[in-house]
């Protein structure tokens, strides 16, 4: 029986939550991407922070896209900068959650002191990183997480550096929750970010995802699919390729080829956040304040 | 327990008194990287922040520090951060990006001697044009260049308010000189010091575009967490802020951006004019150099000399037109400058060859010695 669809309206399943003014948009068949976006939007849904306290800050790259095409408070910054320019966003008015959603490049190359040291003074920011292996939008250039061997548009005979292992540089640094899942768990993504959405502090959720123009193509995998499909299948070493463990040690979850990626929550602990601690170190005044005291005698002669 | 207002007079170093200036305006956010020799600006405001309820954070560099106040700023909070040369340039990228989303934000830049590391210590006036010009793409920027600890405070709430009022970075161009002087700084009861807001979103969130501009060519703001759906986009934009990435957008977005600045440049610029009535040289200065200027200018008044100055208090946008307007009346412009020549080549454009100008280039390291002026004065009438 053919559906009656008459009086139905073609509608997005996340209208209320996407801008359908940015469709088409510009990522690539296969990307994984959409995954994740969708998953931190569905995470979010599943909090009870308000809609118009949710801000999110972007990079450069093709995650940088995806602050705009949500609808909310949404900034497309400079490349590097948005976990600096989210500080700021945060500090400014400490009421809001803040999201910073960027890609490996942006996010570890330009922007690597940043995130150290956002991490470092635990800012209260909730950073998504889409890990692609490579720069997309400029072509499948080499970057800091490129694995070992891997061909990319600037590594022609295989890649030479020592990548980053994301899980252990954020637990290292000090983020107070730190996990990494891949495009194929969208529900755990989902939880993941309303779990570390409801958490004080830097949180860290790393997505291993496809890139089938930039990274897939010269390195032979094939669609956005097959990439995941080859991670899980032909790194394998220990049986099953995606270890799925709880407070696993991030110090061993480096992604190399031949070796099984490790997912799942690796830090989960509480400490104070910047602002606790700078409200901590400045209660006093603001004790004085309030109790409307005189001003104390000023630091320059009259 | 002191006030965001220090009404009184004091004794007070150049750097501390932008720091007054600035809480005096409302700033309550300050992001910055310690740098010779702006760093009192930062100390004072980290010590004085907390005291009105503001925040200071301390950044990892200054790519950093300019990014985090145009945040805060986008959540609806007066922001401000201060450096010199080498912090400057780092500052670039995002003062762009201030340009771009429209971002009231301001930075002290405390000159010193370049280029690279330099002179930390020392005087320097090399980074005019790099104020200017120093973002990569076409852009208009306002810039003030105080001379005095009274100037660093009074124009740093100027340059809030310019901030505020046109949505864009505003620079406080001092250099070492007047950031280091110590003088007397006469700050006003609250009620006498004027304050300018960003004009804010009034149409229902439904109906707001960040990007859509009212007959002044500035667009109406939203805050972060005002339940606008803000939507500020560093790619070239639409009124929507949706990413066009065309040559019309594109022309579009960098005329308005261009003409909001260009069009009020009579309301923005400041100059002080001493003398100019029967100047037949006109000495054309900024910052420390119109201080000590001024004694080669009254030592030659009492040689017969008639010598003029024109202090340029906003050295951008450049007031171009009184240039134009003293080129019919003068023999030469002379422009001393700690530097190898830049708002020289400003005056010289809008001079036109109308008259000649003639550049005076002071070594930065150095205060500049008035001697040298007086010298350049006696052979500029000849």
């Amino acid at each position: 029986m053919t559906p009656d669809l008459e009086g139905l309206q073609e509608i997005h399943p996340r209208e209320e939550l996407l801008r359908a003014d940015v469709l088409p948009h510009i990522w690539c068949p296969g990307c994984g991407l959409g995954i994740v976006l969708n998953a931190y939007l569905q995470g979010m849904e599943k909090t009870d922070i308000p809609r118009q306290k949710r801000a999110i800050v972007s990079g450069i790259g093709c995650s940088g896209r995806a602050a705009g095409m949500t609808k909310q408070d949404s900034y497309h910054t400079t490349h590097g900068r948005p976990i600096a320019f989210a500080t700021g966003l945060k500090l400014g008015n400490p009421d809001l959650h803040v999201t910073v959603f960027s890609g490996d490049g942006d996010l570890f190359a330009i922007g690597g002191n940043h995130f150290i040291h956002a991490a470092r003074r635990n800012v209260d920011l909730k950073v998504i990183c889409i890990n692609n292996f490579n720069y997309g939008m400029t072509g499948g250039q080499a970057g800091p997480t490129t694995p070992a061997k891997a061909k990319t548009a600037t590594t022609p005979y295989g890649n030479y550096e020592h990548p980053f292992n994301l899980p252990w540089l954020a637990a290292t640094c000090g983020a107070v929750y730190v996990a990494r899942w891949t495009t194929l768990d969208a529900r755990r993504i989902r939880d993941s970010v309303a779990e570390a959405a409801q958490k004080k502090g830097f949180t860290f959720i790393e997505v291993v995802s496809p890139c089938p123009v930039g990274y897939g193509r010269p390195n032979r995998i094939g669609s956005g699919l097959d990439e995941m499909k080859f991670y899980e299948e032909k790194w394998e070493l220990r049986g099953d390729n995606w270890i799925i463990q709880e407070g696993a040690n991030p110090k061993e979850a480096d992604i190399d080829l031949g070796k099984a990626i490790v997912v799942g929550k690796f830090v989960d602990i509480e400490k104070p956040t910047f602002l606790d601690l700078y409200r901590a170190q400045v209660a006093p005044l603001d004790a004085q304040r309030r109790n409307g005291e005189k001003p104390a005698a000023p630091a320059v002669m009259e | 327990m002191r006030s965001d207002v220090l009404t009184g007079a004091w004794f007070m170093n150049g750097d501390i008194a932008a720091a007054e200036g600035a809480l005096a305006a409302g700033c309550r956010f300050f992001a910055g990287y310690p740098i010779t020799p702006s760093t009192e600006v930062a100390e004072r405001m980290a010590e004085r922040l907390p005291e009105v309820g503001g925040t200071y954070i301390q950044m990892e560099d200054e790519l950093a520090s300019m990014a985090a106040i145009l945040g805060a700023s986008c959540a609806g909070v007066k922001s401000m951060t201060s450096t010199s040369g080498p912090g400057f340039s780092l500052m670039m990228e995002n003062i762009g990006l201030g340009v771009m989303l429209e971002v009231p934000a301001v930075v002290v830049n405390v000159q010193r001697g370049g280029p690279s590391t330099g002179l930390p210590t020392l005087v320097g006036q090399q980074d005019m044009m790099q104020a200017r010009w120093g973002s990569h793409g076409d852009y208009d920027i306002i810039a003030y260049c105080p001379n005095s600890p009274q100037e660093m405070f009074d124009l740093t709430v100027k340059a809030f308010n310019a901030a505020e009022r046109y949505r864009v970075p505003v620079f406080l161009m001092a250099d070492e000189s007047v950031g280091h002087m110590t003088e007397r700084v006469t700050i006003p009861e609250r009620a006498a010091i004027p304050l300018v807001n960003r004009k804010m979103a009034t149409v229902p969130p439904s109906e707001y575009q960040p990007f859509a501009a009212d007959e002044d060519l500035v667009p109406a703001f939203a805050a972060a967490g005002q339940g606008y759906a803000v939507r500020m986009e560093s790619l070239t934009h639409d009124e929507r802020g949706r990413p066009v990435l065309t040559s019309e957008a594109h022309w579009t977005l960098l005329q308005r951006l261009h003409n909001k600045i260009a069009m009020h440049a009579h309301e923005i610029a400041e100059i002080e004019e001493l003398f100019t009535e029967d100047a037949d040289i006109v000495v054309v200065a900024y910052g420390i150099t119109s201080r000590t200027v001024l004694r080669a200018i009254e030592q030659a008044r009492e040689e017969g000399l008639r010598v003029g100055l024109l202090r340029l208090i906003t050295p951008w946008p450049f007031p171009a037109w009184r240039i134009v307007e003293l080129a019919e009346q003068v023999k030469a412009f002379l422009v001393p400058e700690v530097n190898l020549g830049q708002m020289v080549l400003e005056v010289e454009r809008a001079a036109a060859g109308r008259t000649r100008t003639i550049p005076l280039a002071y070594p930065p390291g150095a205060i500049p010695a008035p001697e040298r002026a007086l010298q350049a004065i006696r052979e500029a009438v000849k």
